[in-house]
């Protein structure tokens, strides 16, 4: 793994979220650069999969159960090659493939369809499952918010992952302890979510999710655990990336204007 | 002329209850910046409940605070209120009977650029189907504000269809919502247009349109789309002998379906619905929607014509 690669992916990656939700003027720039680091080093280094073949059956699955991010999975499967860098300008936009959401029956390299949340956490069990059914050692990653987990549907996909022993499944928590209204926290308590997380049966790793060599690590600790779901909470800046933006509850689903595109990119230049 | 989006008329009136409904009590699933109960939590927070993302709850939370005596509007999504959470409003909320809101803002295509996932097109064909349940979609803030006063006095289950998009207002500055009441905007010989939401609008233009092509069209806003103003719509299928509906929801289950099951028993004249043909909705400008989806002037008069013609 060449690190400083990947950390000029990931900034290329955040350049483009930028960029594409400028061009929309809309989307939600907080949750996509929180997840970037998190997409960077699945897309890039660890997930088994062919752009040029995006149905391929030996790939690895991803779910982006926040789908709400979307721009940051976008980044990364135009840069991975999915699809031309240059369709990321038409993000929003009526007759685009690229849906406010992602969508499955458009977008090249999007396994599930999601923009509900609590909604892609279940259908990443169900392909762990199946693949399992097969005797298939694909693996299967899903990309939760930690707001997101105020849905009840969250815990009874998780209490489904470890019953089944859904070893093929990693659960990824992006923690940036905000969501719409405020801090998670504040708004209805998940904490302390390791416990809630080892108590529902999962191999729980906790990180700091912009350190690229500490999302790797535990993406091949999941890898090794045989006999449960990994959940590994990684805990992040809402915002990452951007100084105005960081930890702002405001930029969740908010675009910048030109100006502030502007300073956004010097910043990740 | 301003517009004014009838979620922002929402907001506003619960905050004006505030101080009088002590028994008012409003939830929110995370979106209270979009649904404007904001509005209220900030001068009543100690009855404000913000429930997390978690929808499901909600509904059946509100139906315990109505079972304590609570007046209680929730609001979310219309996709994640009445879809996420139907089965919860079905059993928990409509069967008891229970005095409950489901105040749900952004229905319909125009939610715009999040997509089809957010775009409720079905939500009124999930409420009508329940049984007891009012449905409400109102055309203006004015009328939304009427609605919601009347709401938090009612005794029943009642789901309230707002929009995200600004909306011009429509309704007369003395009109005064009834509900159960349909009101005739502009009257007419040749064909009527029954609308809800922000198609009133819609069809207020289409009728100028056909004026000028001189066709005489109707116009009636049928706010509460359940109970549906039975006596209205035959009156004025009688008066014109062509009818059209126009609606921002799917063609099946809505407005349309409601219309067309009363004249069907009753009065059966040629009739036409405008609404999403069946078909899920997409990123875009909510204007470049209209047109994508078909909610237009243009092709409302089209549809009165082709009625017309078949008369
Ligand atoms: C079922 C459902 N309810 C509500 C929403 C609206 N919504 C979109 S994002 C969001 C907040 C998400 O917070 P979090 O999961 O923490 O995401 P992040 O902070 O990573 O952006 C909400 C409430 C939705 N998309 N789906
Ligand atoms: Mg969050």
């Amino acid at each position: 793994m060449n690190i400083s690669a990947l950390e000029n992916t990931a900034k290329e990656m955040r350049r483009e979220i930028i960029k594409m939700i400028t061009a929309a003027a809309s989307g939600h720039p907080g949750g996509s650069l929180s997840a970037t680091d998190i997409l960077t080093v699945l897309y890039f280094d660890k997930m088994n999969i062919r752009p040029e073949d995006p149905t391929w059956e030996g790939r690895d699955y991803f779910v982006l159960s926040k789908g709400h991010a979307a721009p940051a999975l976008y980044a990364a499967l135009a840069l991975r090659g999915f699809f031309p860098k240059e369709e990321l300008a038409g993000l929003r936009k009526i007759g685009s493939r690229l849906q406010g959401h992602p969508v499955s029956t458009k977008c090249p390299g999007v396994d599930v369809s999601t923009g509900s949340l609590g909604q892609g956490v279940s259908v990443a069990c169900g392909i762990a499952k199946g693949l399992k059914i097969d005797g298939k050692d694909n693996r299967v990653y899903t990309l939760l918010g930690d707001g997101e987990c105020q849905e009840g549907q969250v815990w009874e996909a998780l209490m489904f992952a470890a019953h089944y022993k859904l070893n093929n499944l990693t659960v990824i928590i992006d923690h940036n302890h905000l969501q719409i209204d405020g801090n998670v926290d504040d708004v209805m308590a998940t904490s302390p979510l390791d416990q809630k997380l080892d108590a529902f049966g999962f191999n729980v790793l906790q990180i700091n999710g912009h350190n690229l060599e500490s999302i790797a690590t535990a993406i091949d600790r999941a890898k090794e655990c045989t006999h449960k779901p990994t959940a590994i909470i990684a805990n992040t800046i809402k915002g990452r990336g951007v100084s105005f933006m960081e930890n702002q509850a405001g930029w969740h689903g908010s675009a910048p204007k030109p100006e502030e595109a502007e300073q956004a990119l010097q910043e990740l230049a | 002329m301003t517009k004014i989006a009838t979620r922002d008329a929402y907001g506003r009136t619960l905050a004006e209850l505030a101080a009088t409904d002590e028994k008012l009590v409003v939830l929110d699933a995370d979106l209270s910046k979009s649904t404007k109960t904001c509005d209220f939590a900030k001068v009543c927070p100690e009855r404000f409940v913000n429930m997390g993302i978690a929808e499901q709850n909600m509904i059946t939370t509100a139906a315990g605070l109505a079972t304590v005596g609570k007046h209680v509007f929730c609001s979310s999504f219309a996709i994640f209120a009445a879809g996420r959470a139907y089965e919860q409003i079905r059993n928990a909320v409509a069967y008891p009977g229970l005095p409950v809101t489901i105040a749900a803002t952004h229905a319909g295509i125009t939610v715009g650029e999040d997509g089809a996932t957010h775009q409720a097109i079905e939500d009124i064909a999930l409420m009508r189907a329940i049984p007891g349940m009012t449905v409400i979609a109102p055309a203006d803030a004015l009328e939304a504000e009427q609605a919601v006063r009347l709401l938090a006095e009612y005794d029943k289950p009642a789901y309230l269809r707002l929009g995200r998009l600004a909306v011009e207002s429509v309704m007369p500055e003395d009109y005064q919502f009834t509900i159960g009441k349909g009101h005739v905007l502009q009257d007419g010989t040749d064909a009527v247009i029954f609308a809800c939401g922000l198609m009133v609008q819609e069809a207020m233009a289409a009728a100028r349109l056909l004026a000028d092509e001189g066709v005489s069209a109707a116009v009636v806003n049928i706010a509460t789309i359940k109970p549906l103003d039975e006596e209205l719509v035959i009156k004025m299928a009688k008066q014109c002998g062509a009818v059209v509906t126009a609606e921002e929801h799917n063609i099946i289950g809505g407005l349309g379906s409601a219309v067309a099951e009363v004249l069907a028993e009753n009065c059966p004249v040629p009739m036409q619905r405008v609404g999403v043909a069946d078909r899920f909705g997409q990123s875009g400008k909510p204007a470049e929607l209209m047109v994508e989806y078909g909610l237009t002037p243009e092709v409302i008069a089209a549809k009165v014509k082709a009625a017309i013609a078949r008369k």
